[in-house]
């Protein structure tokens, strides 16, 4: 978002106005335009609202997918409407795609690689590319057989579980756009499973979120995930469980 | 129980009370996803007419979640005071529409019959009551609630400050409370949701609100709203609280979701009464939202409406100062856009002051709902006509910890001036004392958080 200049409007002290405003990431010091907001702010919010929304509404770019060598296909959802408001039908596959990602894709690989739009196409298309390369290359390194990669289109994180199951995966990672904030579009979340199974509870799934330019870097995070995977394998656990262990073995 | 009704050339059969609240509910994603909701729009009329025969007796016998099985039926059951249900038993939920929006029906009817009622005879009526209806209803009632000031007195309109910080910084909560106390906002609470769900947080930020109340001698409240067993730690360290917050669900599962139950927000009033730092006798926040219970498989087959209002139900138990639903937040698997969050809104605010306790509302989106500041704007003008007691204000809406949009420090000014109201009595004297409100508005002064340095 961008400033006012602080000195623009009459204040007692425009030095601690100044401070406030460069140091807060809240929009402070914006003045006033009698009760209702400047000009200039208000469109200011419309703009990073309407970026928020096109993330949420647009869809990956098609050649992107193919670029990266990603298998396509599509969770039960049929349209962003209807995605939005039947998350369990984001969470799974139909049979005839079952059969179609058993056609088309490794079988049984100890890490399973997915991509899904999420909430933020705009997410996914800043962040894979690089994020897919070092995750990749991070795996090998520690010896971990890979799967075929898949983009999931109207996928939620749930998704993972019922490729995983179909693929006979030992574990998975779902790289899924996060809800947009006003601030940031393009941030993008890892979900990761250990023995991926249709109704996998919460508890079980691991998370780094938060990935993007201004928080963990997308190369960084390829490497951060390559170890967590290569944890869960070892450990043969995922979530709390894999915390849980975490402190017996501090003990 | 079986409940037939005919429409038109087709007959619908409703196998339960339960089944056929659902099916009265104007349209809401969740139900759906719950698959519990009408499936045509001419079964959902069908359904809403047939509510609207029950008598209050029949509903008061049918809770949506059986006595023995969940201790907020019990709380709800419980607290009904018999003489008075004796006399509106047989009243039909039609009946207690039409006495709602009868004009010789004020606030004192409603207030003689109020401890009658239990949380599912509240949800019927607002099936079959329309947003005007239930602006109507609610600009009748006067409920107010006292802390360190008081709330919804005729002729206010209070703001909760909402200052959070995505780093849990108190000296950026702090500025963001200097900016929204010089817009007026903050008599309802300066609330700060943690971050960090720790005592020593949660400490941090008590202290440093209460000091900054302390040093500009200001006449409201601080919060902040880690769970109900942090915050009581903290209280119990020490820590200055003048209101103990939780949210609520409206089953015992749900709110074994939130780590409460009865026992422990008992244990919370008390300690509160012993220990918060305000005057009270009010010292309770809770917050609320439909959907909550579905989103925890909670729901117990029951739809989101019925569900928020027996959250108000338990909440009535603790005299609470503030309770707000958080209309917009919690996605479009619930709310599906801009109309389902307004009509939730207006019904929520509805069922919370037909309660009798003091109700506000967050109105609120976020990015990924059919919704924008347009329709919380809306929301807002629609609820201030309705005399809701405050709203939740963010600086320019944009709340950096939460992600997601709800009313402006700006807003306050707005809607006090559309409806000719201002803040809270006690703490419109001080703006006033502070040269930032004289008479009835706000003055050149406000806007400025540098007054407060």
């Amino acid at each position: 978002m961008s400033q006012l200049d602080p000195t623009d409007h009459d204040v007692a002290d425009e030095q601690t106005l100044k401070r406030i405003v460069d140091r807060n990431p809240s929009r402070l010091g914006v003045g006033r335009s009698g009760a209702r907001p400047r000009t200039e702010t208000l469109l200011t919010f419309l703009e990073d609202h309407g970026r928020a929304r096109d993330a949420v509404l647009t869809t990956v770019d098609e050649q992107l997918i193919d670029d990266l060598g990603l298998v396509k296909i599509r969770s039960l959802v049929e349209d962003k409407d209807q995605y939005l408001a039947r998350p369990d039908l984001g969470s799974d596959i139909s049979e005839e795609t079952a059969t179609e990602l058993r056609d088309r894709c490794e079988q049984n690989p100890q890490a399973q690689i997915i991509v899904s739009d999420g909430l933020s196409s705009t997410a996914v298309e800043a962040n894979v590319p690089d994020l897919l390369r070092s995750l990749q290359d991070g795996l090998e390194e520690r010896g971990l057989e890979v799967g075929t990669p898949v983009f999931v289109e109207f996928g939620r994180v749930d998704v993972m579980d019922a490729i995983g199951e179909e693929l006979g995966a030992e574990c998975c990672v779902n790289l899924i756009g996060e809800r947009p904030g006003l601030r940031s579009a393009k941030s993008l979340s890892a979900y990761m499973v250990y023995d991926p199974k249709r109704g996998a509870p919460t508890a079980k799934k691991s998370v780094i979120s938060n990935i993007h330019e201004g928080g963990i870097p997308p190369i960084e995070a390829g490497a951060e995930i390559a170890d967590l995977l290569s944890e869960i394998v070892e450990k043969q656990a995922s979530g709390l469980d894999l915390r849980e262990d975490d402190r017996e073995f501090q003990k | 129980m079986s409940t037939v009704d005919a429409m038109g050339s087709g007959e619908y059969k409703f196998d339960s009370i339960r089944t056929l609240l659902a099916k009265a509910n104007e349209r809401k994603t969740g139900d759906e996803l719950a698959e519990i909701a009408a499936d045509s729009a001419a079964e959902r009329v069908a359904a809403k007419r047939a509510v609207s025969q029950l008598t209050l007796e029949t509903l008061r016998e049918n809770p949506v979640v059986p006595y023995d099985d969940d201790e907020v039926t019990r709380v709800i059951q419980d607290a009904v005071r018999e003489p008075v249900y004796e006399r509106i038993k047989d009243w039909t939920v039609a009946d207690l529409r039409e006495f709602l929006v009868d004009e010789n029906t004020t606030n004192r009817e409603i207030q003689a019959i109020r401890p009658g009622f239990t949380s599912e005879m509240i949800a019927a009526v607002t099936k079959i009551m329309s947003n005007m209806d239930l602006i109507l209803a609610t600009s009748k009632m006067t409920v107010t609630a006292r802390c360190n000031n008081t709330v919804g007195t005729d002729g206010s309109l209070s703001f909760r400050l909402q200052p959070n910080d995505p780093a849990d910084n108190v000296d950026n909560i702090l500025d963001s409370t200097r900016e929204g106390l010089s817009y007026g906002v903050g008599d309802a609470v300066i609330g700060i949701n943690p971050v960090e769900d720790s005592v020593g947080t949660t400490r941090s930020i008590l202290d440093a609100t209460h000091d900054f109340i302390e040093e500009w001698g200001i006449p409201t409240q601080n919060c902040c709203l880690a769970h109900v067993t942090t915050q009581m730690d903290a209280i119990r360290e020490g820590a200055p609280a003048d209101l103990i917050f939780q949210s609520l669900a409206g089953t015992e599962a749900g709110n074994d979701e939130f780590g409460i139950d009865v026992e422990l927000l008992d244990e919370a009033y008390d300690l509160g009464q012993r220990q918060c730092t305000a005057s009270g006798p009010n010292i309770m926040y809770f917050e609320t939202g439909q959907g909550a219970e579905l989103s925890g498989d909670a729901h117990e087959g029951v739809d989101q409406l019925t569900l928020e209002a027996r959250c108000y139900g338990l909440a009535k138990r603790y005299d609470p100062f503030l309770v707000n639903t958080v209309v917009g937040f919690i996605g479009p698997e619930y709310l599906y856009d801009g109309q389902q969050v307004i009509r939730a809104g207006i019904e929520d605010v509805f069922m919370g002051q037909l309660h009798g306790i003091s109700m506000g509302i967050d109105a609120c989106y976020t990015n990924h709902i059919h919704a924008d500041q347009n329709d919380i704007e809306n929301l807002a003008v629609l609820l201030s006509a309705a005399g809701a007691n405050y709203f939740i204000t963010v600086p320019m809406g944009d709340d950096v910890m939460l992600n997601y949009q709800s009313t402006s420090y700006h807003d306050a000014g707005a809607l006090w001036e559309i409806f000719d109201l201002g803040p809270a009595p006690e703490f419109r004297e001080w703006l006033a004392e502070m040269d930032i409100w004289r008479d009835g508005t706000l003055t050149d002064r406000a806007g400025d958080p540098t007054i407060f340095t």
